[in-house]
């Protein structure tokens, strides 16, 4: 244990910024999940994968020269694309099946992109360089690579871009509909088909976005997915289905939460720390649920 | 009941039969000697695990068209049957019980990586099958009292040895503050094992001590701490993933350290990936192409660098340079031994001492090679943005020399 986070106040100002700008990036993922997870009540355990292949084109773009900040307009457009492909191929099977169908399918898919990944790209570890400098806060106590904040801003951006879209676009109220109640948004005549579709397809252009991020911020391998699934699906427990300011909040504290940990406990306990944080919640809304059902009865 | 007992055990024995002459003739056929190896060409070693691969088929195809292996009066060839482990150390042990009770191999070669070289020791040392291995270099592979096996690479606790000791006499003999990041497998807590040894000899403090996850992909908080405290030396070790992530925000973040050595920059391909944000790094090697050693087969460093990219399209790293030495090793021994007793061609192993193109070979007791020093290079930049490596310690290989400290970022 070093508590030295609490000796700096410094430390702790930068490790709360670093937090809340990181928690940003993991409540984009999140929010995928829960959408998908609200409309088609499937648990996406390729999430991560889809954020990395979402890293790979851009990384790509700039292997050939492109800046990799592009990686957030073209990234989506091709995720969007896999991911309808996606559900035309597999989930389309196990929607309104049982949910651990649901999770063996997508664990599945996760083991298929990760071995594929590895085929196409190779195993090495990669980055997309921005070059977008460094900013310095309090006589440069405080140092923000400016890729995070670019990070946090385009997350925040596509987050209202899609909650607009959601409210105002016909698509988005289908989609709500049928997250409502899927049988009566058919009887309405909503073709819940095109509905699961394009949302499987929304959740893969979001994990694009993301992943684009990533590999401007940190680095991506074909392996590294997993932490990412697990991070939102943890957000969206937290936060609730179809909550997108609980998902917002509960991606930045749990930002906040894994940097504090990783200055508290060490950089070798952060993903504990988060499983452990995972845990002890499932817990305390199974206690909480259970005297609710005490109190029915 | 009795016809269908004589039925089984009729075939039970063909069977025991054909296992057993496969066995007998599997070694050398022909003018062939046939060498197996498990290699990682799939999963999350496959790069370095393909380096591995196309070091031994160098050597391989170099040894055969320079006149092969003669034992006994006889040229022999060599032959390597390879199995992908998919870079997992359960699939790796079995496959090498496969090479040698099924395919009768009777000699191997490594893996790729310290853990799978773990996983296949315990089965050749029970088998008694000489392996020469190039590409695990954990201590702990060399404290187990093995006979069978035997590594051309310097022990991963040597790895950054030198960066201390060197960062100790820059500093006029005196103990230098260190800064140390790990990630948690055997082979960098292995190198962290180093440090620590070195520290206590030179009189140094260790004042940050960090462990890196396996899933590393940000250590920012190290970082911040390394600017708080400003140690001499910050040292890290956490595979390509770790040496990318340092370089990434130590240039974000501005941080600025006299001295900052790490590991695995050559498979990083650090300056190709960072360009002048990993100007100043040093990092560990087992070889280096300017390094002046010299066989017969391969003649020197620089050809050696010049044939392999002529065959496979890139530089080597050093992970195919001592796969390569692997097969050197194994063709003089099979040539002192004069037979292809295993016994025999394990004394003669363990009795090796020899040049090649990588670096002097000579094995201790426990199977490590203890007449080859790791060597530091630095990362070096023209102003037009063109990185080079340029080996600075020990001085006797050194082609360049050292930039200490290293210049802060608002002067860069």
């Amino acid at each position: 244990m070093d508590f030295m986070v609490f000796q700096y106040p410094m430390i702790s100002v930068q490790a709360c910024l670093d937090g809340i700008l990181l928690g940003i990036l993991f409540a984009l993922i999140a929010y995928g999940m829960a959408l998908q997870w609200g409309v088609m009540n499937i648990i996406n355990i390729a999430q991560g994968d889809l954020v990395i292949l979402g890293g790979y084109i851009a990384y790509f773009m700039y292997l050939y020269g492109i800046h990799p900040a592009w990686g957030v307009i073209v990234a989506p457009i091709i995720m969007y694309f896999i991911g309808v492909g996606l559900y035309k191929l597999v989930i389309n099977k196990v929607v309104d099946r049982d949910l651990f169908i649901s999770i063996l399918a997508t664990f599945g898919i996760s083991i298929l992109f990760m071995q594929l990944m590895n085929f196409a790209f190779g195993a090495d570890v990669v980055l997309a360089n921005s070059g977008y400098g460094t900013t310095f806060l309090f006589d440069s106590a405080v140092v923000l690579p400016n890729s995070k904040i670019f990070s946090a801003f385009i997350s925040i951006l596509f987050a209202i871009c899609l909650v607009i879209y959601m409210k105002k676009s016909k698509l988005g109220r289908a989609i709500r509909a049928t997250a409502q109640n899927a049988r009566a948004a058919k009887i309405l005549g909503v073709d819940t088909e095109k509905v699961y579709a394009a949302t499987f397809g929304i959740n893969a252009a979001l994990c694009g976005v993301a992943g684009a991020l990533i590999s401007i911020t940190f680095t991506i391998h074909p392996y590294m997915g997993l932490p990412y699934t697990i991070r939102s699906f943890m957000i969206v427990i937290v936060a609730g289905l179809g909550n997108l300011p609980g998902v917002a909040l509960s991606g930045m504290g749990l930002g906040v939460f894994e940097e504090f940990a990783d200055y508290i406990l060490g950089t070798e306990f952060r993903i504990g720390a988060v499983f452990l944080l995972l845990v002890l919640i499932l817990v305390y809304r199974r206690f909480k649920l259970s005297r609710k059902r005490e109190y029915l009865k | 009941m009795k016809i269908n007992k004589i039925i089984l055990s009729f075939i039970s024995a063909l069977a025991l039969l054909l296992s057993s002459s496969v066995t007998s003739f599997a070694k050398v056929v022909g003018d062939k000697i046939i060498l197996g190896s498990a290699i990682s060409l799939t999963g999350k070693y496959s790069s370095n695990g393909v380096h591995t691969q196309n070091g031994y088929n160098m050597a391989v195809d170099r040894i055969n068209s320079m006149g092969g292996v003669k034992v006994g009066g006889k040229t022999y060839k060599f032959e390597i049957i390879y199995y992908d482990d998919e870079s997992n150390p359960k699939r790796a042990a079995q496959l090498a019980e496969r090479l040698i009770s099924q395919d009768g191999v009777e000699f191997m070669l490594g893996p790729y990586s310290s853990g799978l070289t773990k996983a296949i020791a315990p089965v050749t040392e029970k088998y008694g099958v000489p392996m020469v291995e190039a590409n695990g270099a954990s201590r702990s592979l060399f404290t187990k009292g093995y006979k069978y096996l035997f590594a051309v690479l310097a022990p991963a606790n040597l790895y950054l040895d030198v960066a201390i000791r060197t960062a100790v006499e820059l500093n006029g003999g005196k103990g230098v503050r260190i800064a140390q990041a790990f990630e948690q497998d055997a082979f960098s807590q292995d190198v962290r094992l180093g440090i620590l040894d070195a520290a206590k000899e030179t009189g140094s403090e260790i004042i940050i001590d960090d462990k890196l996850p396996k899933e590393l992909n940000d250590m920012a908080a190290t970082l911040v701490k390394v600017k708080q405290m400003k140690p001499d030396v910050l040292v890290v070790s956490g595979h390509t993933k770790g040496a990318l992530t340092a370089i990434r925000q130590i240039a974000e973040m501005k941080v600025d350290v006299p001295m900052l050595a790490m590991t695995h920059c050559d498979a990083a391909k650090l300056s190709k990936q960072h360009g002048k944000n990993s100007q100043y790094a040093l990092c560990a090697s087992q070889w280096h192409k300017t390094l002046t050693y010299k066989d017969d087969f391969f003649k020197d460093g620089m050809t050696y660098a010049a044939d392999f990219t002529k065959e496979f399209g890139y530089d080597p790293p050093y992970q195919a340079a001592e796969s390569s030495a692997a097969l050197l090793v194994f063709k003089d021994a099979f040539e002192r031994a004069n037979s292809f007793d295993q016994k025999k061609v394990r004394d003669a192993l363990a009795a090796t001492n020899m040049q090649t193109f990588y670096g002097n070979i000579k094995f201790a007791p426990g199977g490590q090679n203890v007449d080859k020093p790791m060597v530091l290079f630095q990362v070096m930049c023209d102003s037009a943005g063109k990185c080079e490596n340029k080996v600075v310690a020990p001085l006797k290989w050194a082609s360049a020399k050292l930039i200490h400290p290293v210049p802060k970022w608002s002067e860069r």
